[in-house]
């Protein structure tokens, strides 16, 4: 049976960063994905924010990077408009597909093994190792290493396989449906569009995500426990709105998001945990590329460190915990609230809020001026009074 | 019980990921589901973006 370092199970961002880290560091590193093509099907509304690329190191190519966008126009249920704008590019809308061979294509390039159509099907500890047991066309293999990280996305089943729970609970998760639609008009192709209220995709937000003059994403997350489905939410924003109902789908898509925090614990003996599977998604807009790809790091920079100590107890392992934590935690728990306090709102608060609000003030609240945060808080509470309660629950 | 309709399936997996009893898999292209662990929550049901489970009966 072969034996590797690390195995990676599944090739999204995480675990192809994952991948790439530990090549990079000369590990004898084995990444399996079940699919039969890195980067399909895709189930992301493919925006990625500049600060990330800076972060995780990333050079926009326009082969993956396909829209530059400038900001974000926010629209309120009644249809007022918010417009936040930067003078420079602030991020990109991305084609997952070319973006993840490109992941794939770096990893390969520093000797990280990749094989596609290998599913897991099951995984257990055998003394200090794990085995890995899955088919590949049919034909079943069989591997085992001295760690696994299971970067097997939202659908992940390699954790649980090993003891630790993954599951996500309906109120922590938002379901999501998207089109690629083409042929169709829309203002402003250079930002991201943001359409929210409990009609249009209760808790969460309709997204336009521009890829072209006439071609954008058009997707909806809402609740997870809602008993109407994303796509009915979709259908329904789309068909009220001719610029878009006469366009062409070209491209359908789903999946679910875990928007409700992230595990305490992502780790056992043998076993790191990231990406989807570990919940790393931003509570506030559901977006999890960025965040995957910087968990992954970490994990990855650990296993190294586990490897040189032979020391593979999820008492070392726990060092991801604490150093992603300390990387992420408050913020996210910052950003958790904020979900929190904004899936209350109704309509008419919303709309207070957007009436109250210009795109300047947004930059100043997210920059952090607490005294612009102070005066709009004045402002509104004098306004709507019944949604100083809901910042109070939110905040407990 | 639940009843899976895997021709309305994207096959993204969302109902996986909220299965409290792992009796559901994704297959690439399709969803294993092992009726055996079934508890019947629904929690697939009300997950799936396009309604590919429905409560039986219904």
């Amino acid at each position: 049976m072969e034996n590797y370092d690390v195995i990676i199970v599944g090739c999204g961002p995480a675990g192809l960063r994952a991948a790439k880290v530990l090549a990079e560091n000369k590990i004898n590193v084995l990444a399996l994905d079940k699919k039969q093509e890195i980067g399909v099907p895709v189930r992301c509304g493919e925006g990625l924010g500049l600060g990330w690329f800076k972060r995780l190191n990333l050079k926009p190519n326009s082969a993956w990077a396909v829209q530059p966008i400038k900001g974000a126009a926010l629209y309120s249920p009644t249809g007022k408009k918010v417009e936040i704008r930067f003078e420079e590019v602030s991020g990109y809308i991305l084609e997952r597909r070319m973006f993840e061979k490109y992941l794939a294509r770096e990893a390969a390039l520093k000797g990280a093994c990749i094989k596609v159509k290998h599913h897991v099907l099951d995984v257990k500890r055998k003394g200090s190792k794990v085995e890995v047991f899955g088919k590949y066309l049919g034909d079943e293999f069989k591997y085992s290493a001295n760690i696994i990280i299971a970067a097997d996305g939202v659908d992940s089943l390699t954790a649980r396989r090993l003891g630790l729970n993954t599951t996500n609970k309906l109120v922590d998760i938002d379901s999501g449906f998207q089109y690629e639609m083409a042929g169709i008009d829309f203002e402003d192709p250079d930002l991201i569009h943001l359409y929210f209220g409990n009609e249009v995709a209760p808790r969460g937000y309709v997204w336009l995500f521009p890829k072209g003059d006439h071609e954008a994403n058009v997707g909806v997350g809402i609740a997870g426990y809602r008993e109407e489905t994303a796509k009915y939410y979709l259908d329904k924003f789309i068909s009220s709105r001719e610029s878009l109902a006469k366009g062409s789908i070209i491209h359908i898509n789903s999946g679910a998001v875990p928007v409700g925090g992230f595990l305490d614990n992502m780790v056992l003996d043998n076993l790191l945990v990231c990406g989807d599977a570990a919940h790393q998604v931003d509570p506030t807009h559901g977006g999890g590329i960025g965040l995957s790809m910087e968990a992954a790091t970490i994990a990855a920079e650990v296993a190294v460190e586990a490897i040189k100590k032979v020391d593979y107890s999820q008492k070392f392992l726990s060092r991801y915990n604490k150093l992603w934590y300390e990387k992420r935690g408050n913020a996210l728990k910052q950003r958790l609230k904020a979900r929190i306090f904004m899936e209350q709102l109704t309509d008419d608060e919303f709309d207070a809020i957007a009436d109250n609000l210009s795109g300047e003030d947004i930059l100043k609240l997210a920059g952090g001026e607490l005294s612009e945060k102070a005066k709009f808080m004045a402002r509104l509470l004098i306004k709507k009074p019944s949604i100083a309660g809901k910042i109070a629950k939110s905040l407990r | 019980m639940v009843k899976y309709n895997q021709e309305k399936c994207l096959y993204c997996g969302g109902c996986v990921s909220v299965c409290p009893v792992m009796a559901l898999e994704l297959m690439e292209t399709y969803i294993k589901y092992d009726a055996k662990k079934c508890i019947n929550c629904n929690s697939c049901v009300k997950i799936c973006p396009v309604g590919a489970f429905m409560v039986e009966g219904r």
